[in-house]
């Protein structure tokens, strides 16, 4: 058996035994890279000959330490809205083309430390802004079980290159959906951690008010694991939350004896993938024989959320690229005077969508219009996390579908910007209230492709989230299957 | 309300953003059909309805007023498209 196929803890403990270096399973990642990179477009940038150092450092480190960090050695890619430190960081968009960080993200700064390897940077719609990765300016993304499909988006290439054994683990980002959508359509474990939970500092941002770095993993364990690396208070994020860090990987176990998981009955609407119910269906049956309280309720206001995203996700948007006028860093284009010089710039450097959604940002905050739109957003938003707040006076965690449909076909939506913003319909709600939610893999459709359970929290309560899941993961073990590629 | 062609432009002069002809026309439409979509949330009453400000109330997040990085002028300079003497180089503002 390849090093690659393993996950983080099984990696981690052969280290531990001196059964492997990390040299080692660096050199069998890149070999894996290698040989499916030309099928599947994971990455926008590759980090040999830097895996390659930090594995041998890893190593030494090794030599040292009696009780090393579970992360130590452990090839990992990272989404290229992660500004990483002298390693080129372009948020999928040409405008940071040639862009190289003068400083590490915290996330980034807590994985070197922890001593894991980055093996290299993911591709991703640009800025983060879609649910297909078919926005990066430089090339989409295939999905590992299905390379004519989408592995979706926007942390379209993590979530690929994990499916892939690319890498043993990777982070992605989470504004609307962007770590369990991908997760679900590639058969692995995605955490959208709470709202202030994991620091911002040094992410590339979207939407300010919901963007949260995550896991992407091929289990539950590993998904505690690096959300446990991750996790924390940052003085550098005035968002982030000043609580201590739960060891999240030791609280898996237990079981759902008891726990009450409310089933909200607006996620089982026409629309859903009749494949996806089904799938989900069963898996609220294996709670049940697993001891858990299953409760239908209402949150009546889900109906709205997309609405309400749209227009608070594209004003943020439209404010936070406001800094890409090519003056300080970033592509420049030649204009007669000032204004035609920021004009040819962002015109010529930011994709459609990123244009479409600045344009609808700038729409719903300009004057005239910032009450009808933005201010009646937020208020919507207070009634969505109301719902939650009246759901979780009953329930432990709720149960739904991660997206209405296993993954499309390449081209299927890209010109229907509606219709792709809809694959994002259950997971936005989480993002609007701030909630901790997860996606772990719950079964196949007829033609072969993964289907997402997502399971969503109250604020902080991530460790129940991942309990749940465990339990679930071991009571059925779909995340162990694979997809069989072949080299290119 | 339908966007105009007008109301694109009033935008794309706020947004300093250009398109080209044709896809100012379709832009018009994609817009129109997501500002239609998103009118649903009129139906909603929400007059005594606070507006979300954060979505994990933590209070404003203070700190003492030091110096916490080290000025490195280099480094942070080193992606400016143009530059000269530790300055950015910019077109001309005032004529």
């Amino acid at each position: 058996m390849s090093l690659a196929t393993l996950t983080i803890h099984e990696l981690s403990q052969k280290l531990r035994q001196r059964e492997v270096s990390a040299e080692e399973i660096t050199r069998d990642v890149l070999g894996r890279i290698e040989s499916t990179e030309g099928t599947i477009h994971s990455f926008i940038t590759v980090l040999r000959e830097p895996a390659l150092e930090a594995a041998k450092a890893a190593d030494e480190r090794f030599h040292r330490e009696p009780d090393p960090n579970p992360l130590l050695g452990i090839p990992l890619a990272v989404k290229d809205n992660v500004i990483t430190r002298g390693i080129r960081t372009t948020a999928g968009s040409k405008i940071l083309d040639d862009f190289l960080p003068p400083y590490d993200a915290t996330v980034s700064a807590k994985l070197r430390a922890a001593g894991a390897v980055i093996i290299g940077k993911t591709n991703m719609d640009e800025f983060a802004m879609g649910s297909s990765a078919e926005n990066s300016a430089f090339f989409p993304t295939r999905n590992p079980w299905d390379t004519a499909r989408v592995p979706g988006g926007s942390s379209g290439g993590s979530a690929a290159a994990v499916a892939a054994d690319q890498c043993a683990g990777a982070l992605g980002t989470d504004t609307g959906g962007s770590i369990r959508q991908p997760a679900a359509c590639c058969g692995i474990v995605g955490l959208k951690p709470t709202y202030g939970r994991v620091s911002r500092f040094g992410i590339i941002a979207f939407a300010s008010s919901m963007d949260q770095v995550g896991p992407l993993t091929k289990d539950v364990t590993d998904c505690a694991l690096l959300l446990e690396a991750i996790a924390g208070h940052d003085p550098s994020d005035s968002t982030s939350v000043d609580r201590p860090v739960p060891r999240y990987s030791e609280m898996l176990a237990g079981g759902v004896q008891g726990f009450r998981v409310g089933i909200p009955k607006e996620y089982f609407i026409s629309g859903v993938q009749p494949e996806v119910e089904r799938a989900v269906g069963a898996a609220i049956r294996v709670f049940q024989d697993h001891g858990a309280i299953i409760e239908e309720i209402s949150l009546p206001h889900t109906e709205y959320a997309v609405a309400a995203y749209y227009i608070v996700a594209t004003a943020e948007a439209s404010s936070n690229l406001a800094r890409y006028d090519g003056m300080r860093y970033g592509y420049r284009a030649r204009g007669r005077d000032l204004t035609e010089t920021y004009t040819l710039t962002r015109a010529q450097a930011f994709g459609a969508e990123v244009k479409r959604r600045i344009i609808l940002g700038t729409y719903v905050l300009s004057a005239g219009y910032y009450d009808a739109y933005y201010l009646k957003a937020q208020k919507v938003r207070t009634l969505i996390r109301r719902d939650f707040d009246e759901a979780f006076s009953r329930c432990d965690i709720l149960l739904t579908p991660t997206a209405p449909t296993t993954a499309f076909r390449l081209g299927e939506k890209i010109k229907e910007p509606l219709q792709m913003y809809l694959s994002d319909v259950f997971t936005i709600p989480a993002n609007l209230a701030g909630l901790p939610a997860l996606s772990v893999p719950c079964g196949f459709d007829a033609a072969g492709l993964p289907v997402g359970l997502q399971l969503i929290g109250r604020h902080f309560e991530e460790s129940k989230l991942l309990r749940a899941a465990y339990a679930y993961e071991q009571a059925t073990r779909w995340g162990a299957l694979r997809p069989v590629l072949e080299s290119a | 309300m339908p966007i105009t062609r007008d109301d694109l432009e009033r935008v794309l002069l706020l947004a300093r953003l250009s398109l080209p002809a044709d896809e100012e026309a379709r832009l018009v439409q994609e817009l129109g059909e997501v500002l239609a979509y998103v009118e649903k949330l009129d139906r909603l009453a929400t007059d005594d309805v606070p507006p979300m400000t954060h979505v994990v109330d933590i209070g404003a997040s203070l700190r003492d007023d030091v110096v916490s990085n080290r000025p490195d002028t280099d480094a942070l300079m080193a992606n400016a498209p143009a530059r000269e003497d530790g300055f950015f180089r910019v077109p001309k503002i005032i004529e």
